[in-house]
């Protein structure tokens, strides 16, 4: 008897802890939300470091308006107001097909040039679930050049104005403030001079942003030309960009005069040596052409 | 003979109540949980329409007591465009440094609730909320709601930007003083 009694205390408390134990379920002590996918955003600001093509794409459904002004040599003198008298623009238009696809169009006052091209994002750097340091993508840019070259023995063929680059981008963001992109670029020309001249031409490109304030980052891209153009300069150009609401203006000085890949990064006639820099602006409007698909399924 | 028979079957008898009497706490005790639910904000102030989504709300309550939490990770929210989602995590909520935004609190009037009988009840809520590493205690109303014993929880929160340490130029301007959040969890 005594035996059961002590079996019964025992089972009671037993019972009495599991109850206990029930009743503490905390859910203050949990931690939820541990990040499985942590996509590094905002590599760089907009999509160009300045002149060249940076790592960023614009999103799915937006619509990219570009107006872009190169102005003359800051060293022509007050006559020519520092070159501000001239200017030279591109305008164009990008679209984000897809989170990783886009495609753009422009045209450029600057020998006449119409420009499109395609950019897809291959590898996208994250932490988390899967660990990937850098970002790549690929760009491939076709350039017509519609100004008609006035010393030509024969009538030119269309193809004959074409150039073409391949970029392979490779991007990496530090931290909040810092980023860095490498580009080795092939150029390639349909057409050229004389037989003594290459039709391919490799270069490499380095561009970096320096976040100075939220709002307000440094942007300088270097293109190392491997195969030279004789009477050409190396382009480098420092800029700002400065981001409000829907905009990103991009502020800057380089010696490069022309906005498409064959002519920034082959054909800058300007020297940084002699002061042969231009003062140029890019301004960019984002328009939202197709909501994504989160906003259209609300349940407010 | 008989005696210890008896007996055996009265012990039985004790531990079968005390078993039932346990799954019957534990019952009580249900943990409701989703990993789904949705959150809207909207800060709209002048022309701009600034409005997002995030369908990956984590959210759990307990029936008895009435303890609930929300979790949301920042970069989780959709904006129409991408600008405005950069320069949300970037500029303003700072979501490298502050990854999640919370609430831990409870459902003070639990007890008004019948969970055995479908219906909508309102429900009176109070806790912590935690945005941008800054915990604010608030109080606020919802519903919530059962259908076949499964229960949905709608609530809102007015919030004060400027009380969560968030700055930036725009805010009051572009950008409303006061954001009101919406919180739609089917557990």
């Amino acid at each position: 008897m005594i035996k059961l009694k002590a079996c019964l205390l025992f089972l009671c408390i037993l019972g009495m802890q599991l109850n206990a134990t029930a009743q503490t379920i905390d859910l203050f002590a949990e931690t939820p939300n541990t990040v499985a996918k942590d996509i590094a955003t905002g590599i760089f600001k907009t999509t160009r470091i300045v002149n060249g093509q940076s790592i960023e794409n614009v999103g799915e459904g937006i619509l990219d308006f570009r107006i872009l002004h190169r102005f003359g040599a800051i060293n022509q003198g007050g006559y020519e107001f520092f070159g501000l008298d001239q200017a030279t623009m591109r305008m164009g238009l990008d679209y984000g097909i897809t989170k990783n696809l886009m495609i753009g169009i422009g045209r450029s006052t600057f020998q006449k040039q119409f420009d499109g091209f395609v950019k897809y994002k291959a590898l996208s750097q994250q932490t988390g679930e899967r660990n990937i340091p850098l970002s790549i993508s690929y760009v491939g840019t076709a350039i017509y050049k519609s100004l008609k070259d006035a010393t030509t023995t024969y009538e030119p063929y269309v193809s004959d104005k074409f150039s073409f680059a391949h970029q392979i981008l490779f991007a990496r963001k530090f931290n909040d403030y810092f980023s860095l992109q490498l580009t080795p670029t092939l150029l390639h020309y349909n057409i050229v001079e004389n037989v003594n001249i290459p039709n391919d031409f490799y270069s490499l490109g380095i561009g970096f942003r320096q976040r100075i304030s939220k709002r307000v980052n440094i942007t300088t891209e270097y293109f190392y030309r491997i195969d030279k153009l004789d009477g050409y300069y190396d382009p480098l150009t420092v800029g700002v960009d400065i981001e409000t609401g829907g905009h990103v203006f991009q502020l800057h000085v380089s010696n490069s005069t022309g906005m498409t890949e064959r002519t920034f990064i082959n054909e800058t006639a300007g020297s940084w040596g002699k002061g042969d820099l231009r003062f140029g602006f890019n301004i960019s409007r984002v328009f939202t052409l197709k909501k994504p698909k989160e906003l259209k399924n609300l349940k407010f | 003979m008989n005696l210890k028979l008896k007996l055996t079957s009265i012990s039985s008898l004790i531990v079968l109540i005390l078993l039932i009497g346990m799954t019957q706490t534990v019952n009580a005790q249900k943990v409701f949980a989703t990993k789904s639910g949705q959150i809207y904000f909207n800060a709209t102030g002048a022309l701009v329409k600034i409005a997002a989504v995030n369908n990956q709300v984590d959210s759990k309550f307990v029936d008895a007591t009435g303890q609930i939490i929300f979790g949301v990770l920042i970069k989780g929210f959709k904006f129409e465009n991408q600008l405005m989602e950069d320069h949300f995590n970037e500029n303003y909520m700072e979501s490298t440094q502050f990854p999640k935004a919370d609430f831990k609190g409870y459902i003070t009037n639990i007890k008004e609730i019948n969970f055995s009988k479908d219906g909508t009840y309102p429900i009176q809520v109070d806790g912590t909320l935690t945005i941008h590493g800054v915990a604010q205690k608030t109080t606020t109303k919802g519903t919530l709601t059962l259908a076949q014993g499964k229960p949905t929880i709608e609530g809102e929160f007015n919030v004060k930007i400027k009380d969560y340490g968030i700055s930036g130029m725009y805010i009051g301007d572009k950008i409303a003083n006061q954001a009101v959040i919406k919180l739609n969890c089917k557990y």
